[in-house]
């Protein structure tokens, strides 16, 4: 199972912090993925498109095209803004 | 005699008191000759670089009036370890402190805390400023201002990415 987490402004503009669900056996790395959600419509489409946008897979950042087994925690994220 | 070279990273919505803090990094550790600390504050800057409090004319600008702070519960000590480790292998350093509030905070409200123990300044001024360059593009926090003329996110800075960068 993938557990999917967002944070700041996409977790704001996709109206959710997180979501579970199993990877279809043809989605294989980061950036499928996210082409995978981008599919769900506009809204998806717009928010992970954002500028800079970074993901992480069991909380260390990665590329777009790094491979996804299936059991990993994903967090989309727009760049940090601390200190 | 034996050093502890101790790491305190903690993320958490109260404030910290910085005698507090100097004291930990002081406290049972003669090897220590300096102590480097930064503390950051929340300022009414909005977005456009612009201050309220710098403005003859205030109406022109909208000031911040609350800031919002969130992260990644996890990475964001994961993350802040591993600077914390990067500037260890750099630098000579006995104690390292950081604190970083989220929530809700106002103008003037402190928001981060690094502090650096050495057994010399060059190593405790340079790990202290190298720790809160990568702690501003690494760690996963985010920002949320509200002004008097609403919420918006706080953009990335490029300017922050440069000060990362020399260290490379």
């Amino acid at each position: 199972m993938l557990n999917i987490l967002y944070f700041a402004r996409l977790r704001e503009d996709l109206n959710t912090d997180q979501e579970q669900f199993d990877l279809p056996e043809d989605v294989t790395t980061t950036d499928q993925l996210r082409d995978l959600l981008m599919n769900r419509g506009e809204r998806w489409q717009n928010a992970l498109s954002t500028e800079g946008l970074l993901v992480a897979i069991n909380q260390d950042v990665c590329d777009w095209n790094t491979p996804l087994t299936g059991n990993e925690e994903v967090a989309f994220f727009p760049p940090v803004t601390g200190g | 005699m034996s050093v502890s070279k101790q790491t305190h990273i903690h993320v958490q919505t109260e404030d910290f008191d910085l005698n507090i803090e100097y004291a930990a990094l002081r406290k049972d550790c003669p090897a220590i000759g300096a102590i480097t600390t930064f503390t950051g504050l929340m300022r009414d800057f909005n977005s456009n670089g612009h201050s309220a409090s710098e403005s003859h004319s205030a109406n022109e600008y909208d000031s911040v009036t609350t800031l919002t702070l969130e992260h990644y519960p996890g990475m964001t000590e994961k993350v802040l370890s591993d600077i914390v480790e990067q500037a260890r292998a750099r630098w000579e350093l006995v104690g390292v402190r950081i604190v970083h509030r989220i929530g809700e905070m106002q103008p003037s409200d402190q928001i981060v805390f690094v502090g650096v123990s050495s057994a010399h300044r060059g190593d405790a001024f340079a790990a202290c400023e190298f720790i809160m360059d990568f702690l501003k593009t690494q760690a996963p926090f985010w920002k949320k201002e509200k002004t008097t003329e609403g919420e918006r996110w706080v953009d990335a800075k490029t300017s922050d990415d440069d000060s990362a960068d020399r260290w490379l």
